[in-house]
């Protein structure tokens, strides 16, 4: 790890401000499988520096919101803002452009490019120099290149994976595949990174670093980072506001101290606790 | 606020060294098609290749053409085209319309061949686009028979043209009922006829070997480059991750179509090539059955391997040439071998084959020792 | 008129051998989820196994058919366990280039085997042809067309109401969670190819009685079309693949009749490519999405 980004000293990291606008607004939002709703009256700001979770039991939702804010599913009901720009009628790649970048559950790389292909690809839609510009290889396919390389190193150097550039991403290890899909989605510079479950798989210690780099991302990208995980100790370690979904619906939000102590989000999980100690 | 990050980035060596490993690779195929282009040339020029061989030079650069164009579509970009043959036959018939409709105009052979294959490129392009645009948001095996679909109708309607030119200009019927002729044209007394309809076209062969090697190498440019410029990688997203490209930010469809034009350009650009080779062309030449010979060069040399399709593809024109007896057997071998080369690159059982049989042998000697 | 009428009757009487091919076809894709190109080289070995059997050795036409349905059905077994099955896991390119190889490896080794000469085929049925106002039906037709629906009844029973059925029906669904409820995926998979291909083999009787010339690329044609065929009617829906045959058939002798002859596949080609961007679930199919 002593490839590391410079963080910047804590006070340049501004109060979150909850009175700006937030970079994500979801109203009323909710989608129907052919009349089974996967989610319902789903509301939720998010500020522009903030690290969120979404917690909740297995098949509550999670994943189909962030399928919803980034369009893989059209809602069927409800609003969502981005930066307070309404988001209605834009498609996945559209809702990438305009700042919304994420991961997967079950991680999505592509295979077969190298490490740092993958991150070039991030970046595809900041690098401007067009097909025949390639072919021909005109100056501004090498004055875009280099600079493209030069960023996907500085980003592969978030989490120390420079020395992984040329490897094939589908040979790394799974918790480098899982740092990989997260450099990748911010080479696309967001303004929000959605993140599913990124600590899966990864043993506490591993979760711990993961943990500082989130943090630091925020930090130094200033952007804001909602992410699904069930390792409570990451949740209630960095995020600051936490939306509990159940049954597709939010059952409770507030800090990591006022959901811990939430009788119905306790009531939720402590159902499962009982049918696990029987 | 992105400068603020610049750290420890890797020395000039070691990014030369990240740059040099596919450079390196292309330049290497550059200079092997050069190498082995001079040696055929002057072996020919001392009169020492077989007639038969020698006839074999243009058609196998346009082999070589066609299976790094497809390599682009089926390696590259993923998606398997059965219709490869369409675009060259395009290429082939609207090279030789140009071609012979500008003998007067462009007295030059060598010029007149380049325009011809412009325009095969051209058009095989458009049509490139015209069956891209809506059928590549088609599922692999749909797109499949589609593209096996349009081959044979891009055959069914070429065998229906009737073509002349004279001074007026070009002359064309499209002969639907079966019941027109060339005299249906109205030609004047200097008009030629170019196509006539089933019967195929008639033509002056102006194709040289050295146009195909220049050919082959701009097709390895354009390809090669490609695949190693944003687009190219693009395309290559797609075909990994369809759903991770999209969360990306890249338009899916843009680049399958890319990627399919390109290749249907440069199919047109060889089938250009091809037809003027010849002194009579029939539009069944371009059928399903080159296709899938394009596809078996594509596979033997390696799916996504641009190097190994032109070895393949020259390869597997030239050895029934040499192997007569091989000739009955050609098709047979292929379709074992294509399937031979499916199962041993896609499952891991069998691919792991070679390691388990050396380990077993090594465990074995060493257990035979007191 | 009369004209128009027996446009249709030859349009039905070529569908119904479309629809007999798109049954096995459909079934394969529906269960198997694979683009079996080799389904139509299967009913040409079917066709030549007939042949030999009634034309050379003499036996009566009801032992060419059996003998024929049982080599096809030990031919589809062994495609699917020597080619398909080690390639369960591999991506959809990969199946679908070794099926083509398969394709090739059935003509060609035909060729070898029975030369590309074409044989005249005796047609199996010896019945007499049917008239209905004015008009001559075949035997052939008539015997295809119930054959057909015969075959449609029991396959559409058989997915139904048996326990194989029931598996096969599984595995169309999640193979996945087929394996995990304790169905055996690959013996479904394998069952799925030998009544396949055992259609396959009544098909090329069928096919070659009604359209006597048989050659090692007999089946390429018929087969890509009754993928149409079945596309057509909904992929995996068995009276899909029917009324999708039928429908096919008629709009080729259609398109002969009053377009053009030397546009009619063409034609055909260009019902499949506008259905499937335009209805791509086919007539009678379902949508399945893509799960993220």
């Amino acid at each position: 790890m002593s490839k590391m980004v410079p963080i910047p000293s804590a006070g340049l990291v501004p109060e979150r401000d909850l009175n700006k606008t937030p970079v994500l607004e979801a109203r009323n939002l909710g989608i129907d499988f052919g009349g089974l709703t996967a989610v319902d009256s789903f509301n939720l700001t998010i500020a522009p520096t903030e690290i969120a979770g979404l917690i909740g039991p297995n098949g509550a939702g999670k994943t189909t919101v962030f399928n919803l804010l980034t369009k893989v599913y059209q809602p069927t009901r409800g609003t969502i803002l981005l930066d307070g720009r309404d988001t209605a009628g834009m498609n996945t790649i559209q809702v990438n452009k305009a700042g919304i970048a994420r991961t997967f559950q079950n991680i999505r790389l592509f295979d077969k490019l190298t490490v740092e292909d993958n991150v070039k690809i991030g970046l595809h839609n900041h690098t401007k120099y067009t097909m025949w510009e390639g072919i021909l290889r005109m100056p501004r396919y090498w004055k875009e290149e280099r600079a493209a390389h030069d960023e996907a190193m500085d980003l592969l150097g978030i989490f120390g994976m420079q020395d992984l550039a040329d490897h094939q991403a589908g040979s790394l290890p799974y918790g480098a595949q899982r740092r990989l899909e997260i450099v990748r989605a911010l080479a696309t510079r967001p303004k929000l990174l959605l993140l599913d479950e990124p600590a899966a798989g990864m043993n506490p210690s591993e979760t711990a670093e993961l943990m500082e780099n989130i943090r630091k991302i925020r930090d130094t990208f200033q952007i804001a980072v909602m992410l699904i995980e069930h390792d409570m100790s990451l949740v209630m370690g960095i995020c600051e506001g936490i939306a509990v979904l159940n049954y597709g619906k939010i059952i409770a939000k507030g800090t990591p101290q006022e959901i811990q102590s939430n009788p119905e989000v306790i009531e939720a999980y402590l159902g499962k606790r009982k049918e696990a100690g029987r | 606020m992105r400068q603020n990050r610049k750290v420890a980035a890797p020395s000039l060596a070691e990014r030369l060294g990240g740059i040099k490993k596919t450079t390196r690779t292309d330049f290497l195929t550059y200079l092997g098609v050069t190498i082995v282009f001079l040696v055929m040339l002057s072996l020919q020029g001392q009169g020492m290749l077989t007639n038969s061989l020698s006839g074999q030079l243009v058609p196998i650069c346009c082999y070589i053409v066609m299976a790094v164009s497809l390599n682009l579509v089926v390696g590259v970009s993923g998606e398997l085209s059965l219709g490869h043959a369409g675009f060259m036959s395009v290429g082939a018939f609207t090279g030789v319309i140009a071609a012979q409709s500008l003998q007067t105009a462009i007295p030059a052979a060598g010029l007149r061949l380049l325009a011809a294959i412009l325009v095969g490129v051209v058009f095989a392009a458009a049509a490139g686009v015209i069956i891209g645009v809506p059928v590549l948001r088609l599922r692999g095996d749909y797109l499949a028979i589609v593209t096996l679909a349009f081959g044979e109708i891009i055959k069914e309607l070429i065998n229906c043209l009737i073509v002349g030119w004279d001074e007026r200009g070009l002359h064309i019927l499209f002969n639907i009922k079966g019941t027109m002729s060339v005299n249906d044209l109205g030609l004047s007394e200097n008009g030629i006829a170019i196509i006539k309809g089933a019967q195929g076209a008639t033509i002056t062969r102006i194709s040289s070997f050295p146009a195909g090697y220049l050919l082959i190498m701009v097709t390895l440019i354009v390809v090669l480059n490609l695949m190693r410029s944003r687009s190219g990688r693009a395309i290559m997203a797609v075909r990994d991750n369809r759903i991770a490209a999209e969360a990306t930010g890249i338009s899916v469809m843009k680049y399958k179509l890319m990627a399919f034009v390109v290749s249907a350009a440069l199919a047109g650009g060889a089938g250009a090539l091809y037809g003027l080779n010849f002194s009579t062309l029939v539009s069944s030449k371009f059928d399903f059955n080159t296709s899938i010979l394009v596809l078996v060069f594509v596979v033997l040399g390696g799916i996504g391997n641009i190097w190994g399709s032109v070895i393949s593809a020259a390869v597997l024109t030239v050895l029934p040439e040499l192997l007569r007896e091989f000739d009955t057997y050609r098709m047979l071998v292929y379709a074992i071998v294509l399937i031979l080369v499916m199962l041993v690159t896609n499952n891991e059982w069998l691919r792991q084959l070679p390691e388990r049989v050396r380990a077993r042998l090594a465990e074995r000697k060493g257990g035979e020792r007191p | 008129m009369m004209l128009f009428l027996s446009n249709l009757i030859s349009g039905i009487s070529l569908g119904s051998v479309y629809a007999l091919i798109a049954l096995g076809y459909t079934m394969v894709y529906g269960i198997a989820k694979m683009l079996n190109f080799a389904h139509g080289d299967v009913i040409m070995v079917g066709g030549y196994v007939c042949f030999f059997a009634t034309g050379q050795f003499g036996l009566p036409a009801p032992v060419g058919i059996l003998l024929s349905v049982l080599v096809c059905t030990a031919l589809g077994i062994v495609i699917e366990g020597l080619a398909y099955k080690p390639l369960r896991q591999a991506g959809s390119l990969a199946v679908l280039i070794t099926a083509i190889g398969v394709s090739y490896f059935l003509q060609n080794a035909a060729q070898l085997l029975w030369t590309s000469n074409p044989k005249v085929f005796t047609s199996v049925v010896g019945l007499e042809p049917v008239s209905l106002f004015g008009l001559t039906i075949s035997d052939e037709t008539v015997v295809t067309i119930l054959a057909c629906v015969v075959i449609m009844v029991a396959l559409t029973l058989f997915v139904n109401r048996t326990k194989m059925g029931k598996a096969m029906r599984a595995c169309s669904e999640d193979r996945a969670a087929a394996q995990l409820m304790g169905i055996n995926v690959n013996r479904t998979i394998s069952m799925t190819f030998a009544i396949g291909s055992g259609l396959a083999a009544v098909a090329g009787v069928l096919l070659c009685s009604s359209y006597p010339t048989l050659m090692p690329t007999t089946g390429s044609m018929p087969g890509i079309k009754a993928f149409t065929a079945a596309v057509f009617g909904g992929i995996g829906s068995i009276p899909g693949a029917f009324f999708g045959g039928i429908l096919l058939g008629v709009i080729e002798s259609m398109a002969k009749a009053y377009i053009s002859t030397s546009l009619a596949n063409s034609i055909v080609f260009a019902v499949l490519i506008v259905v499937l961007l335009v209805k791509p679930t086919g007539l009678l199919g379902k949508y399945v999405p893509e799960k993220v």
